[in-house]
């Protein structure tokens, strides 16, 4: 294997998946890579591979061409160095209390004893200001606690890198914007890497440090925005590049490949 | 242009009025009661005695139709002549061996099913040709291959028991959602971990469904074969009682073997399988 100093490395990347009447290409020789420590965000409309290629990464799809690789490593399947973050609220093992949800992979994936994993899974819950739920169930939670969790489940586990896949998509918009200012927060404090989806625009800004643009039908790269945060330093920054982006995003393929 | 305007309301100055708006209150000791569900049921039962006494009182035939208080007593004394829990005791050995083993073959099965494609149809096929299939209608069949002891009755309880559990088991393994499913896989869980750990949880509200069917299909079966068949196994059950009371025409007494049948359901359905599912399917928020 080449040794190279990229966390996350995509190659080429084509993912098919067939429904009962077709084989669908969601994404066509797609690349990009991830450093350590880069909030990436991968943006697109509906239909773009955003999702597919986040599943792929996460390993519980196999590209039909080309790789991924995980700090030098081929990816085959799910594992515990990749941890996901879902959109969905019953991503939380509803059995089991806040702490035991947190503590659960440490005990499993990382082979933690006990007393490490409560002590781990204590300081990450009070990262996202939960402590006061430790002991509550799931079900008795908000949504945006639901997405707190499953933030402090991934990022307890301390992975190479956390794939985000429109975690906040499913809140009201002021728990969204709540959330996205924790999660910045949280990434001043641990500097993680990660790889999170969205279809918008103005979250993407928010969160990224770089942006990777897809185009729909099949999904490919169409451009990708490094050094996001220069955009929300100034002012108006931000509405400029998110007028720039919607521009990118909506317009032709030929027209795009000419203002690049 | 103009700046928008605020205006700021004083919640204080609304709250220190004199009649505060009551907030909580707190409910009367009848209201409580009425609350609990025990009660509530209890209460039916009540009145669906007295109901039963006043017109066996009414019909005054014994014979045919015992008062409540009659049944009582015949009760009373052959629980304490020893015949009634010594059959109960009988009847619960065979009934438990048979529901072990059928959990315990459904359980195989389902894991099987749920982890190769032809585990799974195998399981719906052999559930569609057998669940329609009255298990007593194989005793005579297990009675040639079994011989007239437990074994057979522990056949057609198995068979009873097994295609209600497991099909209640897979058709929970099969709706557990499938972010769970990945968040699951995530964790690097696999083969029996995978199910035991996630799917099981996760499918629980069925399984226990399938559990409580399971029971009810094999007490039914149970009775039913010490009814028909009872006479021949050389210690009989709550079903070879009521039928050799019957004989007898000691009504009473038949009515008694019944009302052990029911409060027996009653303690497994309210003392087990409720206390199982405040435990786990209420307090987890599966089930309301």
């Amino acid at each position: 294997m080449p040794e190279t100093s990229s966390l996350l490395e995509v190659c080429d990347v084509t993912l098919r998946y067939k429904t009962a009447q077709s084989l669908v290409t969601a994404t066509q020789r797609v690349s990009f890579t991830v450093d350590k420590s880069d909030r990436c965000v991968l943006l697109g409309p509906s239909g773009c591979g955003k999702s597919t290629l986040l599943k792929a990464v996460g390993g519980y799809l196999v590209p039909s061409e080309g790789e991924i690789r995980i700090r030098g490593k081929r990816v085959s399947g799910p594992g515990a160095d990749r941890m996901m973050v879902f959109q969905e609220f019953d991503q939380l093992l509803p059995w089991k209390t806040v702490l035991q949800n947190v503590m659960f992979p440490l005990i499993v994936a990382h082979r933690l004893t006990r007393r490490q994993a409560e002590e781990r899974a204590r300081a990450y819950i009070e990262k996202v200001k939960l402590t006061r739920a430790v002991d509550a169930l799931p079900h008795t939670l908000s949504g945006g606690m639901k997405q707190r969790v499953a933030i402090a489940r991934g990022m307890a586990m301390e992975p190479d890198i956390l794939l985000m896949d429109e975690p906040f998509a499913a809140l009201d918009a002021l728990t969204r914007r709540r959330m996205q200012d924790e999660l910045l927060q949280l990434w001043e404090d641990t500097k993680f890497t990660v790889l999170f989806v969205t279809h918008s625009i103005a979250e993407a800004i928010r969160i990224g440090n770089r942006i990777l643009l897809l185009s729909p039908h099949p999904g490919r790269v169409k451009a990708e925005v490094d050094d996001v945060e220069a955009a929300n330093s100034t002012e108006g920054g931000a509405t400029r590049l998110e007028g720039q982006i919607n521009d990118l995003l909506f317009m032709d393929d030929a027209v795009g490949a000419s203002h690049e | 242009m103009n700046e928008p305007r605020i205006t700021i309301h004083s919640a204080v100055a609304i709250d220190s009025g004199m009649d505060a708006v009551v907030v909580e209150r707190k409910l009367s000791p009848f209201e409580r009661l009425w609350a609990s569900a025990t009660i509530r049921k209890t209460c039916l039962v009540v009145v669906l005695g007295v109901i039963w006494q006043a017109y066996a009182s009414h019909v005054d035939n014994p014979l045919l139709f015992p008062s409540l208080s009659e049944t009582l007593k015949s009760f009373v004394d052959h629980s304490i002549d020893g015949t009634l829990p010594l059959r109960v005791w009988s009847s619960m050995k065979i009934l438990l061996m048979g529901y072990a083993c059928g959990t315990a073959l459904a359980a195989v099965m389902t894991v099987l099913a749920i982890n190769t494609q032809i585990g799974t149809d195998l399981l719906e096929t052999l559930t569609a040709m057998f669940n329609p299939l009255p298990a007593i209608a194989l005793l005579p069949l297990a009675l040639i291959w079994f011989g007239l002891g437990s074994g057979s009755v522990v056949f057609v309880l198995i068979h009873s028991v097994m295609w209600a559990v497991a099909l209640n088991t897979h058709s929970g393994f099969l709706a557990v959602s499938q972010t769970l499913r990945m968040v699951g896989r995530n964790y690097g869980l696999r083969g029996i971990g995978y199910v035991t750990r996630i799917l099981v949880p996760a499918a629980f509200p069925s399984i226990l469904t399938g559990l409580k069917i399971g029971w009810a299909f094999a007490w039914r079966t149970l009775i039913a074969a010490e009814l028909v068949f009872g006479v021949s196994s050389g210690h009989g059950g709550i079903g070879w009682f009521i039928f050799e009371n019957r004989n007898m025409l000691d009504t009473p007494a038949v009515f008694a073997g019944l009302l052990t049948v029911i409060i027996i359901g009653l303690l497994v359905e309210n003392l087990i399988f409720r206390t199982l599912e405040r435990r786990t399917v209420r307090r987890w928020g599966s089930q309301s």
